[in-house]
């Protein structure tokens, strides 16, 4: 009960005047002169799915593990409901984290396990039953109760580690990478299960992955984390339609990076001219490869044209890349659906729109 | 438990756990260089004559040369026994193995008393005389159990793939096991070795019943110990711990990176196997 | 994989096999026989197979007490190993920080040194005139030195302890270091205070260490026979000094042979509990 004068202490409110859920204000790790995390700020409804997005040593498992608090911060403040958090102990907080490697306790079964958090706190048993019961039905893992967890499969110590932290009713889940020792069509499944979990508890998850398409796939709201600060954050869509940064757009798929010159309103890239809303000078695009199509089959107000030469060509299944050469120095990525032969010269269309100029300071890649 | 916060209490007891496992020898350090003998505090006139004494000593130094004689003809007879044991309980499925790893292993628990008496029964039905050749018998027997259980650690450490590589490239079995196997073991085979001739340099439960005229060091000792202590016992403890701290030094950077094979928790371990 | 030659396996064998035979099966065969046989009053070994020597040792309440007193102080000896071990071990797997290898080193060197070296070294701390005595009597004008604490079950305690100590926290380290981290951090998320996380977690996953050190421990002084030579009075006589007094001043071998067939079984019997045990308590 130390932190009661601390905790009485709230969160500055946002501009707006409402009180934000969790918010995380100004945060920064560093061991040394390190810089893991460099003043992060971040603002969570309550019941939103936010997905933290980044390759590995980008932060965003430290940030994780500190809202957790098994790391302590070196700088910055964070709020739960107005309230700080980042001074309380990791077993007085009210929020529950899902490891990567589950960490369900070997000498305990499914049972125990689910049990745990609610024993620790001293609910009667009765409760404890019913609320395991509950919560294990949840994940449709009450067959397994008394399992220990070397006898289950890995899907299934996901369900339990995700039992186990939901049916303490934490305010806020953390989720650190937990699909990705999944294989791969086990983990489309966990992803739809999770999405429908989260929606149907309406619980704020904060989820940790490097895996970009799974970010996409499974979040209200991703928040690309890049060397210790946020790249970018949006909803999947916007973030994936228009990146900000040459690093955002390449990291969340493939990307053309094109170089331009802006003069009275029109972006010459030397192999085609678009209008574009910008001020004079030099500029950089991002132009993803689906927005290309031949001319001959691109959808209406694809009124960007050039003519190019396919010089090499990689079939995916669901769509061929294929390399589109303008010119010497010019080359671009396309992704096409219908059937294109090599060595073809022909003529290839983009909406003006899909030209997204990025912002110019980036790390040229 | 949130990391580097460190309990007060926890830090403290600590450090009266190695106040209490080097209370001993700091007192036996001190005490051999005081000259109105044993006991006594405070210590007063520090001198080194007890180390005179103990250089003057014959019987104390043949008693010495003795123990090397048994330590070194004890490492060579647990290895040469116990290479092969450890190598058929790694390599060798075959009947009776189980009651093949308990026997070998069972000087590892069963109290010394028991393998010097059992060792000396076999000596007398033999119609042998007691003597330094039997007291290496007894170690021999003992540290087999040792260094069967260093040297399977270090086997089931090793990664297969190379023995199979270099009988893939034509090497006979005995090619592969003097090219390979004996190379890549030799860190483990070092620290085993040295492990045993600590342990052979210190053994009087087994030596007891299989000692001859001729005594081992710690033999020698106990039977002073048993008249009386003087100085003299605590300058030759001096001696003894600070040539085994600076053999485990030593031998550390000599096998370097062998830390394991230097500690005796694969013997711990051995028991309960 | 190479194809195990036959001749080959069977010379790598014959070394141990004809060893284990020769120096271990046939020995303890000869133990075995040995304590059916009796020894005449001209001192003759008679080797008529009776069952004299056991009904002795079962009738005689002396070796009974001596049983048990040696139980006693092996135990005392195993708890006061683990009272001072666990927490080093803790301490060292936990909360040695920087230092970390130069600690564990510490605890290791101790062992290394010569049993007699340490056990003669407590002697020289508990006698009357020891160390122990002296300084309480010039610190605090006792006039009379504390006779009960060399000669007695007591200093045979501290000095096993001492020996074993290091036994202990070496195991127990291993297994609490084999404590993955996120179970711990597990522990502390689902809201359990740090003592509960110890008891919940930290302590059940490290008792394959406790039960293989105590059992190192329990079983070695179970069989010591030196310290209380050098240290115990008559009051702390242990079953292995019955065996050597048997074997050597007593002259009574076959009677020895048999006490020493009572306490491989007692030893076959702690090890068995204690497998079981360690069995129980280790999870994958």
């Amino acid at each position: 009960m130390t932190a009661g004068t601390d905790s009485l202490e709230k969160a500055s409110a946002d501009s707006s005047g409402a009180e934000v859920f969790l918010q995380i204000e100004n945060v920064g790790k560093s061991f040394g002169a390190h810089h893991v995390l460099d003043s992060i700020s971040l603002s969570i409804e309550q019941g939103e799915f936010v997905t933290l997005l980044g390759e590995s040593g980008s932060g965003k498992t430290t940030l994780l593990r500190i809202i957790a608090g098994f790391e302590t911060l070196s700088a910055g403040r964070i709020f739960l409901e107005g309230n700080r958090l980042d001074l309380l102990p990791p077993y007085r907080r009210p929020v529950h984290t899902v490891f990567q490697s589950y960490a369900l306790f070997p000498h305990m079964n499914v049972f125990d396990n689910v049990a745990y958090g609610l024993r620790v706190r001293g609910v009667g048993a009765g409760e404890i039953k019913s609320r395991v019961h509950a919560a294990l039905a949840r994940v449709r893992m009450e067959a397994f109760m008394a399992h220990y967890p070397r006898h289950i499969s890995g899907g299934q110590k996901q369900r339990v580690a995700l039992a186990r932290a939901l049916v303490n009713e934490p305010k806020v889940l953390l989720l650190d990478e937990p699909l990705s020792a999944l294989d791969a069509n086990l983990r489309l499944e966990m992803q739809r299960e999770l999405k429908a979990l989260q929606q149907d508890l309406g619980i704020t998850f904060l989820f940790v992955t490097h895996d970009q398409s799974e970010a996409l796939a499974i979040s209200d709201r991703v928040v690309l984390l890049h060397q210790g600060r946020i790249e970018q954050s949006g909803e999947p869509r916007e973030i994936y339609a228009r990146p900000r940064t040459s690093y955002a757009a390449n990291f969340l798929g493939k990307s053309n990076l094109v170089r331009g010159v802006v003069r009275n309103g029109i972006a010459d890239c030397r192999a085609f001219s678009a209008p574009v809303n910008l001020p004079e000078g030099p500029a950089i695009f991002s132009l993803r490869p689906e927005a290309i199509a031949p001319a001959s089959s691109a959808s209406s107000g694809s009124d960007v044209r050039f003519t190019a030469q396919v010089v090499a060509e990689q079939f995916h299944g669901a769509g061929t890349l294929v390399t589109l050469r303008c010119s010497e120095e010019i080359e671009l990525t396309a992704r096409i659906n219908a059937a294109i032969s090599n060595e073809t010269w022909g003529e290839f269309a983009f909406r003006a729109e899909d030209l997204v100029p990025l912002a110019p300071e980036v790390h040229e890649s | 438990m949130s990391g580097s916060r460190r309990p007060v209490i926890l830090t403290f007891f600590a450090a009266c756990a190695y106040g209490f496992l080097y209370l001993p020898i700091v007192v036996l350090i001190v005490y051999s260089f005081n000259r109105d003998g044993v006991g006594g505090f405070p210590p007063r006139h520090l001198t080194l004559d007890w180390y005179r004494v103990l250089f003057a000593d014959g019987s104390m130094w043949t008693a010495v040369g003795n123990s090397v004689i048994v330590a070194a003809a004890s490492v060579v007879i647990s290895i040469l026994i116990g290479f092969p044991a450890a190598y058929a309980l790694d390599r060798y499925s075959f009947p009776g193995k189980d009651a093949f790893r308990r026997l070998i292993l069972l000087p590892l628990i069963v109290p010394g008393v028991i393998t010097g008496i059992s060792l000396l029964l076999l000596v007398v039905s033999g119609g042998f005389r007691l003597s330094l050749i039997t007291v290496v018998l007894g170690h021999a027997t003992a540290l087999t159990a040792v260094a069967t259980t260093e040297i399977f650690a270090g086997l089931s450490r090793l990664d297969r793939s190379y023995e199979e590589a270099s009988a893939d490239l034509g090497a006979s079995g005995w090619q592969t096991l003097r090219r390979i196997l004996l190379p890549l073991m030799r860190t483990s085979l070092l620290g085993t070795a040295l492990l045993v001739f600590t342990l052979s340099m210190d053994e009087i439960a087994v030596t007891f019943f299989l000692i001859g005229r001729e005594n081992t060091l710690p033999l020698e000792i106990w039977s002073r110990l048993r008249r009386g202590a003087t100085p003299e016992m605590n300058a030759i403890s001096t001696l003894i711990f600070f040539f085994s701290v600076a053999a485990i030094l030593a031998s550390q950077r000599l096998i370097a990176g062998g830390e394991t094979s230097l500690t005796p928790s694969a013997e711990v371990a051995g028991v309960t196997q | 994989m190479m194809r195990p030659q036959r001749s080959g396996a069977l010379l790598v064998m014959l070394p141990p096999f004809a060893w284990i035979a020769l120096f271990l099966f046939l020995p303890y065969c000869l133990l075995f026989c040995y304590s059916f046989w009796t020894v005449s009053e001209f001192q003759q070994i008679l080797h008529h197979p009776t069952l004299a020597n056991y009904a002795h040792l079962f009738t005689n309440p002396l070796y009974l007490t001596v049983i048990l007193r040696t139980l006693r102080i092996a135990l005392s000896v195993v708890v006061l190993s683990l009272a001072i071990g666990y927490p080093l071990a803790f301490f060292l797997a936990f909360h040695s920080g920087r230092h970390r290898a130069l600690l564990y080193q510490a605890v290791i060197i101790p062992l290394w040194v010569s049993y007699l070296v340490r056990a003669y070294a407590w002697k020289v701390i508990f006698g009357n005139e020891g160390v122990l005595n002296t300084l309480l009597m010039w610190s605090h004008g006792t006039s009379h030195p504390l006779s009960f604490l060399l000669y007695s079950p007591f200093a045979v305690i501290v000095t096993l302890t001492h020996i074993y100590v290091p036994f202990v926290v070496l195991p127990v380290v291993a297994s609490l270091e084999k404590i993955p981290r996120e179970l711990i951090e597990s522990s502390n998320d689902l809201g359990a205070r740090p003592w509960q996380t110890f008891l919940r977690v930290i302590l059940p996953l490290s008792l394959p260490g406790v039960v293989s050190g105590a059992t190192f421990a329990l079983l070695l002084s179970f069989g010591d026979f030196l310290a209380p030579l050098l240290l115990g009075g008559p009051a702390s006589v242990m079953i292995a000094n019955i065996v050597a007094n048997l074997f050597g001043a007593d002259y009574n071998w076959p009677l020895g042979a048999a006490v020493a067939v009572v306490i491989l079984n007692i030893v076959v019997a702690i090890l068995s509990v204690t497998q079981r045990l360690e069995r129980r308590w280790r999870t994958a």
